[in-house]
């Protein structure tokens, strides 16, 4: 099981709406797996100010005003139910090195210019309602509602996977040979937060990408190279890519307007969206990227 | 006269709407607004009803369905009308994963396509898909009949039994033991019943290819006892 849900808006008027709408779908999902649950908000000005980088922490141990006090005068740190958010004036990168520097303990749930990350353990009904997801404006947002199977309902398990900057990757499936392909790229001098197998994916994928390739062709080689089952949404600050793997079992829905493309592992994730009646529905085809820019 | 009873699935629980389809000695026309993608609905029905959803439904919509005719005027997601035994069920859109798998009698019709595995397991049940259906389709169909007017994906009628499949258009594989075989009349008259219950009798059942069990897989083949 697990859910997964996406929307990418196209129509700046819904921005403000994201949240609202992110959360009727991740809640709406929340009986296919409620163990713990996360979201990626893109573009929302409060959590994720202009300008500025923001890494998105987990398992800090210190309070929020601790670690503003210990990173440096710039720095403001909000924290959302367990997730710390911490911005700067300053690149995601350097921030990030400040904060793992400080607290190399802590769990980087993401970074980047654009995106906040926010997960927990729990049903996605209290988290969203902890992290006041109703109220997130941006242009785009994913979510992923858990189901365990593959590693501990910890922190560090649950989904979204944000390893790279802006990148972002939910699942809903399991990989077979993860531990084989950790070990490799353990060996290529990646480092990881868990034994999840989606993280492997996350990894192989921001890999990828640090590479030069582009989200169609990386997502070709994460089916080349991994066994299982996956419905995978991957996005990044200006796109928003679905693939599932060749026997195709897991769910995947598409739905596509001109104000927004929403994905989703059921169509009832749909139902609260504006418009959706005179929506394009369809099933991703097993092994076929469909990505969309922003 | 006839009734006509409607549910509205926004204001009324779907453990209601199905217990009170279970009720005995039903009779009438019912009709249920607002599905919203839910699960489950318009199952287990034993009268000889029309049901009319408006709407996409979820999972298993119209599953194990006797005697009934069911209309889902939307999508539909997987395993609709799954296990059917007699009736119809009719899918004005677009069918999800497994569409009529292991039914034995009874009519699927899904006048848009139809995903992975449509009439896998198949016992008896004719399928008619207006559009394309995917791949594993009729996966270890046993008898039956599936009508297919569009492409069917990759390894069709992969260790397929008795079960019959017409498909128009293209077909990307051949599942194992599955073959094309020759139109003879009776398949013409056969295909050209099923179009016409489906509400596709201009199509021309020349522009058909029959295919079936090739019968290798029936029996062990000393040759291959190497295999095991």
């Amino acid at each position: 099981m697990c859910g997964i849900v996406g929307l990418h808006l196209r129509n700046p008027d819904l921005y403000p709406l994201l949240g609202q709408l992110l959360t009727g779908m991740l809640c709406e999902m929340a009986n296919r797996g409620s163990d713990s649950a996360g979201v990626a908000v893109y573009g929302d000005p409060t959590w994720t100010p202009p300008g500025s980088g923001t890494v998105s922490l987990l398992e800090v141990d210190a309070t929020a005003e601790e670690v503003a006090a210990t990173l440096g005068p710039d720095v403001t740190v909000t924290r959302l139910g367990e997730t710390y958010l911490v911005s700067a004036p300053a690149s995601a990168d350097s921030l990030l090195a400040a904060a793992r520097a400080a607290y190399p303990q802590a769990l980087v749930a993401g970074f980047g210019a654009d995106v906040a990350v926010l997960k927990g353990v729990g049903h996605p009904k209290a988290l969203t309602e902890a992290w006041g997801l109703a109220g997130a404006a941006g242009w785009q947002g994913v979510g992923h509602t858990r189901m365990a199977t593959e590693s501990a309902v910890t922190p560090s398990g649950c989904h979204p996977y944000a390893v790279g900057p802006d990148q972002c990757l939910v699942h809903n499936g399991s990989f077979a040979n993860h531990a084989t392909i950790r070990r490799e790229l353990r060996a290529a001098g990646v480092e990881f937060d868990s034994e999840n197998d989606t993280e492997v994916g996350a990894r192989f994928v921001a890999q990828k990408l640090a590479d030069g390739l582009d989200v169609e062709t990386a997502l070709k080689e994460l089916c080349g190279r991994f066994d299982g089952f996956y419905t995978l949404l991957v996005s990044n600050r200006d796109s928003f890519a679905v693939v599932r793997d060749a026997i195709a079992c897991k769910p995947a829905v598409i739905a596509e307007t001109d104000d927004w493309v929403a994905m989703a592992s059921e169509y009832r994730a749909f139902v609260g969206l504006p418009g959706v009646a005179k929506a394009k529905i369809w099933e991703p085809e097993p092994e076929v990227v469909y990505a969309w820019k922003r | 006269m006839e009734t006509l009873t409607k549910f509205d699935l926004s204001a009324v629980a779907l453990r209601d709407v199905n217990a009170a389809l279970h009720a005995k000695n039903l009779s009438g026309e019912f009709v249920i607004e607002n599905p919203s993608g839910a699960h489950n609905l318009a199952v287990g029905l034993d009268a000889p009803v029309k049901i009319t959803i408006d709407g996409h439904v979820g999972y298993y919509a119209a599953g194990m369905n006797q005697q009934a005719e069911i209309t889902v005027n939307g999508n539909a997601g997987t395993g609709v009308a799954e296990n059917m035994m007699s009736g119809s069920v009719w899918v004005k859109g677009n069918a999800s994963q497994s569409a009529g798998a292991t039914a034995h009698g009874g009519l699927l019709v899904i006048e848009g396509n139809a995903a992975a595995r449509c009439g896998i397991s198949m016992k008896g049940v004719d399928i008619v898909v207006g559009g394309d259906i995917g791949h594993m389709s009729a996966f270890m169909a046993q008898a039956g009949r599936l009508v297919v007017r569009g492409d069917a994906g990759e390894a069709l009628g992969d260790s397929i039994y008795e079960a019959r499949i017409y498909v128009r258009g293209t077909v990307t594989s051949l599942g194992a033991d599955c073959v094309a075989k020759q139109m003879r009349p009776e398949h013409h008259e056969e295909l050209e019943r099923l179009l016409k219950a489906a509400g596709f009798e201009d199509d021309d059942t020349k522009a058909y290819t029959r295919y079936g069990s090739a019968r290798a897989l029936y029996h062990f083949h000393v040759d291959n006892a190497s295999s095991y």
